[in-house]
């Protein structure tokens, strides 16, 4: 297996979907000539030119709908955001047509499109380039949402997604992109949707991460069985919608508490939905109630302690581990 | 000079020429008083005698029937909707036949096209059935989506009619990725991408004509002016008066025309075909008309005297469109009469069929979210 970057591995997906289907390109802003702005796209221009990846003027609404026009006509475009900030321009497109064309139109028109981009936080960038938006976008129908956290991940998700015939929210972590991990070899590795990951085995606890909280949650595993001798399970959604909840609940049941980390805010969040269905299904199986880390509910602040404070780390999710396991 | 600028320079000469047929630009429609409606109506009809002379009869019987057709229709719409037979919102056409008819019947089978919420008539143009318009109206199993769209949202793959729209302008991005798409592929399909005046102060309108001229995308915009956007007229929504012109600010394509005309708006869909299917560029057609109903069947239409309506039904399209097929001696009143009694006895089966339709399965709440 090749060590890969979750940016080379995100490369080679969109590579090897592009040669492999005629009717997939990549659209969006400095995603061509200027080799992507976080380098995702970079060689791709050069190597198929500009029919297969298009630099778009700064127009999110624009170039999304686009898209969904391209993917109603049978194209598969994968539109890039710059950041998923910048998706709320292009929100009404993404919820009020994608999400919506085939349940209007009776199941005549499927919209086989992937947006993609680097969702929350990332080094001091402050309020409006730093928001987790899984929760806002898993809440509407037609969507599905994918959040990678590792380089074999972030390929096999995303080869899923470009295949899948419906619209695809897929987040990416610009703090994550230089992360190294094994990537099996072959065109035809594919993740499927809607299958969670068991990170780490372990008996004592639950902690359902996702994203930028996996490597958080597993460094704290670590330290928890060095310090505590208490065995701690890791599982990643990778795909928040459709949910593979029966993974989540199986774990619950044999280790009986659980932790939810995440990076969006707390109100209304993924885990806040996790959490109930927990409470629902194995109710009867906790020792002690579900804890949920988020993110501060204050727009993110520039100042690096204050950054550091808003958000989950290793630390905060080793204390809530602690806390749900009464030590 | 770069070419772009050429071709705005050209059309703006079109415009001239379009708007009434002897060079001279139609001055602001919605201040003519009823005789200078009467003496415009005469001059409209002596250019379209010559239109009619160069046009194929059964054509013209076809856009006479459609047009007749959409206007039934939508007064058996509003009948039914009053009668509670239809929910929600409906968007009715009255007044606006000559754009749909003009535009749609001037492109072939294999031309895609994409519109607001005021969709029926358009949705029938293009070939979907009275009765499964009427059926989705009354939010039945035998509407053209099953009853799950409702009057905004008429859909057919089949006969490329990629819908009704709901939110103000949010078509005009998404037809724009239609014509993206046949210029991908290489198609010589061309786009229709109609909406009202009002999207125009949309950001998505200007963002699409922005992309479809860089990009040179055979996409026909089509501004269906009736001069209201729900309740506010245009002179209290925009800062400018011409809607065409502001397609110069993309170095695109324009053309002024009178939508109350339906030859002259075939006329300039003809030309724009041509621009599309040529070299695959875009045109913006800014077509003024007047929508003699409400915005919707809620609106009771206080902002607006029973005059100014009575103004705009002298000049009446198909009125209009008779008196000059009847003058050209294509058609007479038998004709009419007969074409009357078609578009009634279509809308009547469309009722029927409606009426005797089942409601969707329960289980239909859940289909459809997803695709496999």
């Amino acid at each position: 297996m090749a060590v890969l970057t979750i940016r080379d591995a995100l490369n080679e997906a969109l590579r090897e979907e592009i040669l492999r289907d005629e009717n997939v390109f990549v659209m969006g802003e400095e995603v061509a000539e200027y080799d992507g702005a976080y380098k995702v796209t970079r060689g791709l221009w050069k190597e198929f030119g500009d029919k297969r990846v298009v630099d778009t003027p700064i127009t999110e609404l624009g170039f999304a709908a686009v898209g969904v026009g391209a993917a109603m006509a049978g194209l598969r475009p994968v539109i890039e955001f710059m950041t998923w900030n910048f998706s709320i321009l292009a929100a009404d497109q993404i919820i009020n047509h994608a999400a919506k064309m085939l349940y209007m139109s009776g199941g005549q028109f499927n919209v086989p499109i992937v947006f993609r981009g680097p969702n929350g936080s990332a080094y001091q960038v402050s309020s409006q380039h730093s928001q987790a938006l899984e929760a806002f976008y898993a809440n509407f129908p037609g969507l599905k949402v994918v959040m990678p956290s590792t380089a074999a991940d972030a390929k096999g998700l995303l080869k899923a997604s470009i295949r899948d015939n419906n619209p695809v929210v897929f987040l990416e972590q610009e703090r994550m992109y230089g992360m190294k991990g094994e990537v099996p070899e072959g065109d035809d590795f594919i993740i499927p949707l809607g299958v969670a990951d068991v990170k780490r085995e372990g008996t004592d606890c639950t902690i359902v991460a996702r994203s930028m909280t996996v490597p958080l949650a597993l460094q704290a595993a670590e330290k928890i069985q060095a310090e505590y001798d208490v065995s701690v399970e890791v599982i990643d959604p990778r795909t928040i919608k459709p949910l593979d909840l029966d993974t989540i609940i199986s774990s619950v049941k044999k280790t009986n508490r659980l932790v939810i980390a995440e990076e969006s805010h707390y109100f209304a969040s993924v885990g806040a939905e996790i959490s109930h269905s927990v409470m629902e299904h194995a109710f009867d199986y906790l020792d002690a109630p579900v804890k949920r880390l988020s993110c501060a509910e204050t727009p993110m602040p520039y100042a690096k302690n204050l950054e550091t404070l808003a958000l989950p780390d290793v630390d905060k999710i080793v204390a809530a581990v602690k806390e749900v396991c009464y030590l | 000079m770069p070419k772009a600028a050429t071709v705005t320079k050209k059309t703006s000469t079109a415009t001239k020429a379009s708007a009434n047929g002897n060079g001279k630009v139609t001055k602001g429609l919605d201040l003519v008083d009823v005789e200078l409606a009467k003496k415009e109506f005469q001059a409209r009809k002596t250019s379209q005698l010559a239109a009619i002379k160069k046009t194929d009869k059964g054509l013209l019987r076809e856009m006479l029937y459609q047009m007749v057709l959409g206007r039934k229709f939508e007064e058996k719409c509003a009948e039914v909707y009053r009668m509670g037979k239809i929910g929600g919102f409906c968007h009715l056409y009255i007044g606006q036949e000559a754009i749909g008819v003009g535009t749609m019947m001037a492109i072939d089978k294999k031309d895609m096209v994409i519109t607001s919420y005021r969709d029926h008539v358009q949705a029938m143009i293009k070939g979907i059935s009275p009765e499964s318009v009427m059926a989705e109206l009354y939010g039945k199993e035998g509407g053209c989506v099953k009853g799950k769209g409702g009057s905004m949202h008429m859909f057919s793959k089949e006969l490329e009619f990629y819908g009704g729209h709901g939110i103000v302008g949010g078509q005009i991005g998404v037809g724009t990725g239609m014509a993206y798409a046949a210029k991908y592929k290489g198609t010589d399909q061309v786009t229709l991408c109609f909406f009202g005046e009002a999207a125009v102060n949309q950001g998505i309108f200007h963002e699409s004509l922005n992309m479809a001229q860089l990009w040179k995308l055979p996409c026909i915009y089509i501004c269906e002016n009736n001069q209201y956007g729900m309740g506010t007229s245009q002179k209290r929504a925009m800062s400018s008066r011409s809607i065409a012109k502001k397609a110069e600010a993309f170095e695109m394509a324009n053309e002024f025309v009178d939508g109350m005309d339906v030859m002259a708006v075939r006329a300039a869909t003809l030309r724009a075909i041509e621009r599309a299917r040529k070299d695959g560029s875009p045109t913006l057609l800014e077509i003024r008309a007047y929508r003699y109903m409400g915005h919707s069947m809620s609106d009771p239409g206080n902002y607006r005297t029973r005059d100014e309506i009575l103004k705009y039904q002298e000049r009446d399209p198909i009125v209009l469109f008779k008196e000059s097929l009847k003058e050209a001696k294509v058609f007479g009143d038998k004709d009419f009469e007969k074409i009357e009694q078609e578009a009634i006895e279509a809308t009547d089966a469309a009722v029927k069929f409606a009426e005797e339709s089942p409601y969707p399965a329960e289980s239909e709440l859940f289909t459809d979210v997803l695709v496999a």
